[in-house]
């Protein structure tokens, strides 16, 4: 009996010491991903070193892009991006978060069932078949029926004016469908975390469905609301194939938003084959660097705030 | 009275304005897969459409059927695909273990705002990365390079569904194995996983869907071909480069092959996404059980 007890200890000391070595393997493998995120942006950093070191940071504010004269300034293709991404928001936010409340809403059971298909499908079509369609439908469609009549009636407004069939408007359409599920998922998520407690505080003073969604849901979940809105922004940003197809790839900062520009990831997709030199290829790496770093910003700051969201949620469930 | 009677109507408003904007939400979803059907179909009922490559434009006196196809490019699709799964399935799903069983530890932390970072970053500047690391060192573009940046978009959605899967795996499970004597690795690797193995070949599912249709990281690394190619050291054409570069070339006929091409791509991707969804119920009819 006793020599059994003795025994014991010796096994499960013996049957750590592999336990431990199987957390060191899998925290190392887990490590690859991290490190790849760090390679990604050092690399980047490294390949860009020409361009950096030719214009400095005047190349965020010049807006030449000449490859014969080698001189280039990022600063059309920022504003390509930040402005399609800002509109896709504008046009995405209130569909999104419609959405969103229907989905977190309890009851109709079917409705919801299909919605949340339809937006997980509307997730996993490839950025190009969108392109493809916007490109040969959604654009010809919105250059007919929204650009030409919204200019005529608005001759007054310059940047309402000129309209095309490729622009930046219909960029920021196509973004705009693109980060829909983002906006969607992460704000039901954020939704149903709200305590239920106060939903039922609010139905039992004798609001109504709309009072309650509006004066108590959405504003406790407005954090994480906002924080899936910099999540889709971060997406919007980064976005190339779709933007590239329907922008019209004009280095320039148009004057109307019916007018066709170019966005950072657009300029890479379609010169980045062709750069030769020490300087081109450099400028676009120095632009897909921009990219990143905006989006790393972006994107961190989301999490931020969607975790601390929905940690507060829990804390005060 | 009077002004509660509003009220009610007021929110029953607002409640059909909400369903609105979400029958707005999907329309997109039903015109997508409206023109893709009508308009690549006519491509695809031709079965030479899957086995043929590429052949020159040949506007304005094509013959009534076209013998080109865009077999090389789902060749190159499943070669690439295949290829980054190798490598990101493994990594990732190991990757998850850790974060699920040891995701108290800080370093976890790290890993997870590391993965889900890297979901959000640009797939261009992945693909400009993978450029860097396995073109310019061997002045050619291969089809593997084009599998690397894959695979680095692949990983963090394989280790953020494998954590979730393997997390949903209850306590009672691990302390029965180790309360047999079992080694804490026998536990996760033998026990834990093959419970979770349905949520876990979701993830996977899903990191593979979203492989196969993208476009932007392949643009400078695979590069795209005319012919069929089986050499992963070699330039290869994917379906989503196919879609692209014919969509916005001049010529109808090949519009009309980036149209088909998309209409396999679209079917591929939500074949899979179907079968991943069948797979998650399985999962939780198990975890039901456990």
């Amino acid at each position: 009996m006793a020599v059994g007890v003795e025994a014991r200890p010796a096994v499960a000391v013996g049957a750590r010491r592999p336990a431990d070595r199987f957390r060191t393997v899998v925290g190392v493998v887990s490590s690859v991903v991290p490190a790849v995120l760090v390679l990604i942006v050092l690399t980047l950093l490294q390949q860009a070193l020409p361009a950096i070191k030719q214009f400095g940071l005047k190349f965020l504010i010049e807006t030449d892009w000449n490859p014969v004269t080698d001189s280039f300034g990022a600063l059309p293709a920022i504003f390509g991006t930040v402005s399609t991404s800002f509109l896709a928001l504008a046009m995405a936010l209130p569909v999104g978060v419609a959405v969103a409340v229907i989905l977190a809403e309890p009851g109709h059971p079917n409705i919801r069932g299909i919605v949340g298909i339809g937006i997980e499908l509307l997730a996993a079509i490839p950025s190009v078949v969108y392109g493809i369609w916007a490109l040969y439908v959604l654009a010809p469609w919105s250059y007919e029926h929204l650009e030409v009549p919204v200019s005529d009636h608005a001759t007054f407004i310059g940047w309402l004016g000129a309209p095309a069939v490729r622009s930046l408007f219909n960029a920021a359409l196509v973004l705009a469908v693109m980060i829909l599920p983002t906006l969607t998922a992460i704000s039901r998520d954020v939704i149903k975390a709200v305590p239920r407690g106060l939903k039922e505080n609010a139905v039992a003073l004798g609001a109504t469905w709309w009072e309650t969604t509006w004066r108590v849901i959405l504003p406790s979940a407005r954090a994480g609301i906002f924080g899936a809105t910099i999540l889709a922004l971060g997406r919007a940003l980064g976005e190339t194939i779709a933007v590239t197809m329907v922008i019209g790839n004009q280095y320039v900062i148009p004057h109307s938003i019916f007018q066709p520009a170019y966005t950072l990831s657009s300029v890479i997709a379609n010169e980045f084959t062709e750069a030769t030199g020490p300087i081109y290829p450099a400028a676009l790496i120095e632009l897909g660097l921009v990219l990143i770093l905006v989006t790393l910003l972006v994107n961190i700051f989301a999490l931020l705030l969607v975790h601390s969201a929905s940690n507060e949620a829990r804390l005060t469930a | 009275m009077n002004r509660n009677v509003r009220r009610h109507y007021v929110s029953r408003g607002w409640l059909g304005v909400m369903y609105a904007l979400t029958a707005l939400a999907l329309i997109p979803l039903g015109l997508v897969l409206w023109f893709t059907v009508t308009k690549g179909l006519p491509s695809v009922v031709h079965p030479q459409f899957f086995f043929n490559v590429e052949l020159p434009p040949c506007e304005p006196s094509c013959p009534a059927v076209s013998d080109a196809g865009v077999g090389h490019a789902i060749v190159g699709t499943l070669i690439m695909v295949g290829l980054a799964s190798l490598m990101a399935i493994p990594i990732g799903i190991l990757g998850g273990i850790y974060l699920a069983e040891y995701g108290v530890a800080r370093w976890s932390n790290w890993v997870r705002l590391g993965s889900d970072v890297l979901v959000g970053t640009p797939s261009i500047a992945i693909g400009l990365f993978a450029y860097a690391f396995l073109v310019v060192p061997f002045h050619h573009f291969s089809a593997f390079s084009g599998s690397v940046a894959l695979a680095v978009l692949m990983l963090p959605i394989v280790t953020r569904t494998t954590e979730g899967a393997v997390s949903l795996i209850p306590n009672g499970l691990r302390e029965s194995g180790l309360a047999l004597g079992l080694p804490r690795w026998r536990v996760s690797l033998q026990l834990v996983l093959p419970a979770a193995a349905p949520g876990v070949i979701t993830g996977a599912l899903l990191s593979v869907a979203r492989a196969a249709g993208e476009t932007a990281p392949l643009l400078f690394t695979a590069f795209g071909q005319h012919i069929l190619k089986l050499n992963p050291n070699e330039a290869m054409q994917a379906l989503p480069v196919t879609v692209f570069k014919y969509a916005l070339l001049p010529y109808k006929s090949l519009q009309a092959q980036a149209w088909g091409a998309a209409l396999v791509l679209i079917i591929m991707v939500l074949g899979i996404n179907l079968i991943s969804r069948y797979v998650l119920r399985r999962q939780i009819a198990l975890a039901g059980q456990l």
